[in-house]
């Protein structure tokens, strides 16, 4: 089932193009992991195709009305902003809200259990680690209960047990049939994790595909300018970054 | 304490203060004697004190409260940041310049809600300006700048204003207008002020729902079904009708809109809609604490509201200040 | 506290210590009373400047007269250049501008604001020496006392009704004061004294409306601009059982001979709440 449909998605800014005719279709059941150098318009794809940014082309979220659209997709910006000390269950709450529901919906305990907060259910979501707040925020965007979630970077800033578990739930998620686009620079969580990748650069989608078709020499050399060495294991695709191409 | 307590003990201490503003006044007479004037009139002066001089005044403490402590809290929920008021921001500075000038050019005898409406203008333009200049992240030192900026300019025009006047009272003016007091008004400036105090607060009341999910920040309330634009739109409206009502009446009275929300958003748990009608009944009790603490302190002196709020509201602000430093 | 700095400044700078020998030919006035007591007193051609306030009618009774006479800005630089060979100015005048002044070598006599019906003869006789013209400054305090009594012999003195004065912000000019005294010499019981106001002071409308007076008197006459004069309006005034009188600054501010006019008014008024 597709939950997400752009063509030709164009977002100018002066002087170019954020984001140049680009075209993608996202199912249920995908985990898209959406890479690129910094610049390269993964934010840019994420919020046109959102509707959160004028754009020309189409986009089948883009059209409908913002409480339409909260049913059909869950977005999660790079800013894990919490502007207040409100409690976890009620930031999670916030979820359901957007759908015109309780905070005692079950969605929002499924949503708390979900992510482990439990434990953590009446905290101030202010007093949290980063690891934990980002748990919160996931929590958030699956009390919407949407079929589909964009995802930009989560795992920035996180420590290393917290990117790894943050990356399984989101593949988790996937597994059980939502879909899920998320930007993130960690090629090697991305090549672990992801069903799929799809490659940006200057405003373009430059390869689309499964992660071992994609972390190629060539293209990291010519997207990327590094070398890496790769490795399967029965663990899944190892994947090291070693030096840049230009010195 | 649940919010349902909460809300009930802030109606309970406003219902006090109300009382308690009743019977504050240079006349001497028992508290009992006064309310009992308030309901029969036995041809003595004191009815016509208690009905004329301090029921106005102490409806106006109410109102005006509630209108600067809920505007306080709508703002803050829409720029995410505690020190956004109306008072500091420039926002009440503006429509003091707007009332100001709207007496001076003589607007106020063409139509009978000019003042207020003269003040609602220039609001509105103090809190578009705010909202502009401070752009849209959450950072204070843009805000903050811009409220400073926006301050010092109402001020010097409504200075520039009253300076002009040939009238030789109308410099003295100055200082109502940027410090604000409740002190004889009639029920004349309830009747031109309350309407749009209403209508304002009104409207600040319907966006709780919005303001809760902006917690998350613009674009995660956005894809929340929060509809942005509309949200500007009816909080700027709101807050220039309360505000610009209030200042109308009462000059720029500062700080109300800060103090509240900040003692109160532990209470509530944080919430902003839950913040929105606490604050209305907290910046209601306030104003009338203040307004009873000038004439015990001053008896028959209008010791300024703006001052005794300042006295309160800056140590308030510099320990704000204090908590985010280091902060973007 | 006003008065007796007042008094204090005229002891320093008083016009007798000050005014000239020879009579002063170049005479130039930057104060609303030394205008009009100047204008009153001076030879022909001796006055050659006025404050710009004294053209006003808003604030001075001789506006017409004033026209006569071309007005200063009040700053150093305008008075010098007027070459005056005598300043008068008022006690609360810019302390700068009369520093300059003396500075430049130009007399200066200042006048402390009469406090009372005595300090208006006093007024009149120091402008007088001041001036050079001593017997028609002694020929005007002549009819000025010849009429006072005349009015202070008037009937129902025995009765005296209450009076408070309310100006713009409840402005009261204190029991001791020429407002003050005017108002008892009218045959009235002055409400500052019992309001405990010495001197000048704001009164609450509430302490007001409670010792309802028989009589309020209000000046307003510079229209409805100021928030400070929108007290006059107030509705707990309106329904006030007394009466009203209208009295303006320019009537009873200033040491004039005309104060006796605002005896006269409010002495009818008097007549007309003692029925």
């Amino acid at each position: 089932m597709t939950l997400l449909e752009v063509e030709n998605l164009t977002v100018s800014r002066k002087g170019g193009k954020a984001l140049d005719a680009v075209s993608l279709q996202i199912s249920a059941g995908e985990c898209i992991g959406l890479i690129g150098p910094n610049g390269a318009g993964k934010t840019t794809l994420m919020r046109a195709a959102l509707g959160l940014i004028p754009s020309a082309g189409h986009s089948t979220l883009a059209a409908l009305s913002p409480a339409a659209r909260a049913a059909r997709v869950a977005w999660l910006p790079q800013s894990r902003e919490i502007a207040w000390p409100v409690s976890v269950a009620h930031l999670v709450g916030l979820g359901a809200a957007a759908r015109g529901r309780g905070d005692d919906h079950p969605a929002v305990g499924a949503a708390v259990a979900r992510m482990g907060l439990g434990p953590l259910a009446h905290r101030r979501a202010t007093d949290l680690s980063g690891g934990e707040q980002a748990r919160v925020l996931i929590a958030r965007a699956l009390a919407q209960e949407a079929p589909l979630l964009l995802v930009d970077e989560p795992i920035a800033g996180l420590d290393p047990a917290q990117q790894i578990r943050t990356m399984r739930v989101l593949r988790a998620l996937a597994d059980e049939g939502r879909g899920v686009m998320v930007s993130l620079h960690d090629l090697g969580l991305a090549a672990r994790h992801c069903t799929r990748l799809v490659v940006m650069r200057g405003g373009r989608i430059v390869a689309d595909g499964r992660p071992d078709a994609i972390l190629q020499p060539a293209l990291l050399a010519e997207v990327f300018d590094i070398t890496a060495c790769t490795l399967a294991t029965e663990e899944g695709t190892i994947f090291q970054p070693l030096a840049t191409v230009a010195p | 304490m649940s919010h349902g307590r909460i809300m009930l003990a802030l109606s309970a201490v406003v219902a006090l203060l109300f009382a308690g503003s009743l019977v504050t006044g240079v006349a001497d007479v028992s508290p009992w004697e006064s309310l009992r004037a308030l309901v029969i009139d036995d041809g003595t002066p004191l009815p016509l004190v208690m009905r004329e001089i301090r029921l106005p005044r102490a409806i106006l403490g109410v109102l005006v409260g509630a209108s600067l402590g809920l505007s306080g809290a709508a703002m803050q929920g829409l720029l995410r940041n505690p020190l956004a008021e109306p008072g500091l921001i420039g926002v009440s500075g503006m429509g003091a310049l707007g009332a100001v000038l709207s007496i001076q050019t003589g607007l106020v005898g063409a139509f009978a809600l000019a003042l207020p409406t003269a003040a609602l203008a220039g609001a509105c333009l103090g809190a578009v300006l705010v909202f502009f200049l401070a752009g849209r992240g959450s950072g204070t030192l843009p805000l903050i700048l811009a409220g400073v900026a926006l301050s010092s300019l109402a001020g010097a025009l409504t200075s520039l204003a009253l300076n002009l006047s040939p009238n030789p009272f109308a410099a003295s003016e100055i200082v109502f207008w940027m410090m604000g007091s409740l002190a004889d008004r009639s029920f004349e400036h309830v009747a031109m002020a309350a309407p749009l105090m209403l209508l304002g607060c009104a409207a600040l009341l319907t966006t709780g729902r919005s303001l809760e999910a902006l917690t998350l920040g613009e674009d995660a309330a956005a894809s929340m079904g929060v509809d942005l634009r509309r949200l500007r739109l009816v909080l700027v409206g709101g807050v220039a009708a309360a505000v610009g009502a209030a200042t109308a009446v009462a000059g720029a009275v500062g700080f109300v809109g800060l103090v509240v929300p900040h003692l109160l958003r532990g209470a509530v748990g944080g919430r902003p809609a839950r913040l929105l009608p606490a604050s209305a009944l907290g910046g209601a009790a306030l104003v009338l604490a203040a307004d009873i603490a000038v004439r015990l302190i001053l008896p028959g002196r209008d010791l300024k509201l703006g001052v005794l709020m300042a006295l309160i509201g800056a140590p308030v602000f510099l320990h704000l200040i204090w908590r985010m430093r280091g902060e973007p | 506290m006003t008065r007796t700095f007042a008094l204090l400044l005229a002891l320093i700078a008083g016009p007798a210590q000050t005014a000239p020998a020879a009579a002063a030919q170049r005479v130039v006035s930057m104060n609303l009373c030394t205008d009009q007591l100047a204008m009153l007193l001076a030879a022909p051609g001796q006055l050659v400047s006025v404050s710009p306030l004294a053209s006003d009618p808003v604030s001075s009774v001789m506006a017409e007269q004033a026209k006569a006479y071309s007005a200063n800005s009040g700053l150093a630089e305008d008075i010098y250049l007027l070459k005056p060979d005598l300043v008068l100015a008022g006690a609360f005048t810019g302390r700068a501008t009369v520093a300059m002044l003396e500075r430049l070598g130009i007399p200066v006599a200042i006048f402390p604001p009469a406090a009372s019906i005595a300090d208006v003869r006093q007024g009149m006789l120091d402008m007088g020496r001041a001036l050079g013209r001593e017997p028609q400054a002694e020929a005007m305090v002549a009819d000025f006392d010849a009429r006072l009594s005349g009015l202070a012999s008037g009937p129902g003195h025995a009765s005296r009704p209450t009076a408070a004065a309310y100006a713009a912000n409840g402005y009261n000019p204190g029991r001791s004061s020429l407002s003050g005294e005017i108002i008892e010499a009218a045959g009235f019981h002055n409400l500052a004294g019992d309001l405990g106001m010495e001197t000048a002071g704001f009164v609450p409308l509430e302490a007001l409306v409670m010792a309802d007076p028989d009589l309020v008197i209000t000046g307003d006459s510079y229209g409805y601009t100021t928030r400070a004069e929108e007290i006059l309006r107030h509705p707990a005034l309106a329904r006030l059982t007394g009466g009203r009188q209208p009295m303006e600054d320019r009537d009873w501010i200033c040491g004039l001979p005309s104060v006796l006019d605002a005896v006269e008014r409010l002495g009818a008024a008097r007549q007309e709440v003692g029925r």
